[in-house]
């Protein structure tokens, strides 16, 4: 089977859940892969070191520079002639430009695929991912979107990708990009953190978080969440949420701090290697998943770990 | 213009689902049903596009069985003006719903179609975008304002580290994200009136949609479970906890 793998960049970097990407295509074959974008020699010239590329379609067009979905979409689904599967990460743009890449196709898309059990048959999760279901498609050809934590990541470095250039299309007129904000972070990105620090409503303000969890996750060199309410309450930016509406992490260590474990936000995190838990009431759900609960009060317990560990 | 706001019955947010014994899914006898979340929020949009006199007509629309004529009510309630039920007991995936809302919109012809950005049952996240394709409109994923101007929306987008703006012609695509809106509550005297709005039942085939489906579900099983952890007494039994795992600095 020849696969497609779309290559989340930045313009400058592979990102890192592309590699996951390829580990899950790999298991279904020949590996290539679509650079797309706007001036991105040296995204292609990174992307074909990748372990076990074969081919880098590279699209460079102005119209590809914002990974606007009408512009991409109808690329992939040419390259997608000669492929049998289209594989993209489960993060914010991958899940933008896939299904309509499957529906150019005709074809249904399987979302944020946990593991590949056969030629079509995968496994992913359902509500919330409190079932995970095994499914097999009967498309002649896969779309298929990667969650980023099931899978290795592949080597950055072994392979010999041959670069090929790609003409095909170009500016479909009906979208443009204005604008971004994006939040400043000097720490681990959230979705790749080996320890990720996270907190909720108990918390109480923006000014607590800062004066309490910062410390902690400076000291641990760790990545900052949070549970959605503590996003809703403004405490910290809605890209720190981590649950089923927002990030899925899987790090070393989780620690949920002030957060009471509902069902949407365990959805993000339970697959993390260690949790620990620490919160006032000793009947959170959280501590059903924690490998490591105090019952504490957050505000008295998290300086006193920041300062002995 | 017109809005046409798709709405999906699904298992209540706040149910813990249950995965049935025989593996062939999660138990949905006798389970609390409600509008999908992120579907509220798109039909709460919707009106707040009509009270800023962009949106004439709200049409809300739902794919499945008669049951889910409640979910339609409830968008009635809330100030749809008039629903659509395509009726059938299948199970439909998101490309037959994408195709039967094709159909629709070529019927309507809406300006925005307005959907949530996934069901909470199947955690998709697929219909909108598929929708966009089958119509060739752009579309606005993962929405937290969305801005209507002359012939343009504007639609700030969630996306992985921050926010991005797209500028989308009409008509377009529109998905919810959680943090769009708050959805208002119908009130008693709205869901009374709610009752006497029209619903206009179709049928799949009225679309020329075979619902077949593409994606075999072989088995439904539990997650792993995690194994149970300990309490600690204090700071200084998790410290030697973590130092023990090699957790420090």
């Amino acid at each position: 089977m020849k696969t497609l793998v779309w290559v989340e960049h930045d313009g400058k970097a592979v990102k890192d859940a592309t590699l996951a990407v390829v580990t899950a295509a790999s298991k279904l074959g020949e590996v290539h892969l679509l650079v797309a974008g706007s001036s991105v020699d040296g995204v292609a010239k990174d992307a074909a070191q990748i372990a076990g590329v074969g081919k880098v379609h590279v699209a460079d067009n102005a119209a590809f520079g914002h990974n606007l979905p009408e512009n991409i979409a109808p690329l992939v689904a040419e390259l997608m002639a000669s492929h049998d599967a289209f594989l993209a990460p489960a993060t914010t743009t991958g899940k933008n430009i896939a299904p309509r890449v499957a529906a150019l196709l005709d074809v249904m898309q399987i979302s944020e695929i946990l593991s590949v059990e056969g030629e079509k048959s995968f496994t992913r999760p359902i509500y919330a991912g409190n079932a995970i279901a095994t499914v097999e498609s009967s498309d002649a050809k896969l779309v298929l979107t990667v969650r980023g934590t099931a899978f290795e990541k592949a080597a950055t470095s072994g392979g010999s990708g041959t670069i090929e250039a790609v003409s095909a299309g170009g500016d479909a007129g009906i979208s443009s990009f204005v604008g971004a904000e994006i939040a400043k972070q000097d720490r681990p990105e959230l979705t790749s953190a080996k320890i990720i620090v996270s907190g909720g409503r108990a918390l109480g303000s923006s000014e607590k978080y800062q004066e309490v969890i910062v410390p902690l996750a400076d000291k641990l060199g760790a990545a900052l969440g949070a549970s959605r309410a503590a996003v809703d309450a403004g405490y910290v930016p809605n890209d720190y949420q981590v649950g089923q509406t927002g990030k899925i992490v899987a790090p070393q260590v989780y620690f949920a701090i002030g957060i009471s474990g509902a069902i949407q936000h365990l959805a993000g995190m339970k697959d993390s290697k260690t949790i620990v838990a620490i919160n006032k009431d000793e009947d959170a759900p959280i501590f059903q998943v924690a490998d490591f609960g105090l019952v504490a009060d957050l505000f008295s317990a998290v300086p006193e770990l920041t300062g002995k560990i | 213009m017109k809005i046409l706001v798709p709405v999906k019955r699904v298992l209540d947010y706040n149910v813990k689902p249950r995965v049935k014994s025989d593996g062939t899914g999660v138990d949905l006898a006798n389970v609390k049903m409600s509008m999908n979340p992120f579907d509220e929020i798109g039909v709460e949009e919707a009106i707040r596009l009509r009270e800023k006199g962009v949106a004439t007509e709200i049409i809300a629309v739902s794919v499945g069985p008669a049951k889910a004529t409640e979910t339609l009510r409830t968008a009635l309630a809330m100030g749809a003006d008039r629903a659509i039920l395509v009726q059938t007991d299948d199970a439909v995936e998101p490309l037959a719903i994408a195709k039967i809302l094709k159909g629709i919109a070529d019927a309507e012809q809406p300006g925005l179609v307005i959907l949530g950005k996934q069901a909470i049952d199947d955690d998709n996240n697929q219909t909108g975008q598929m929708l966009a394709a089958l119509t060739g409109w752009a579309q606005g994923t993962f929405a937290s304002a969305v801005n209507v101007d002359g012939d343009s929306v504007n639609v700030t987008r969630e996306v992985d580290g921050g926010l991005e703006t797209v500028k989308l012609k009409l008509p377009a695509i529109v998905t919810t994200d959680l943090r769009l809106n708050e959805p208002r509550y119908a009130s008693l005297p709205n869901i009374m009136k709610a009752k006497s709005k029209p619903l206009d039942t179709k049928t799949p085939a009225d679309y020329g949609v075979d619902t077949a489906p593409r994606v075999k579900v072989v088995k439904v099983s539990e997650p792993p479970v995690r194994s149970a952890g300990v309490k600690v007494a204090d700071v200084d039994e998790l410290v030697a906890k973590l130092k023990a795992m090699g957790v420090h600095s």
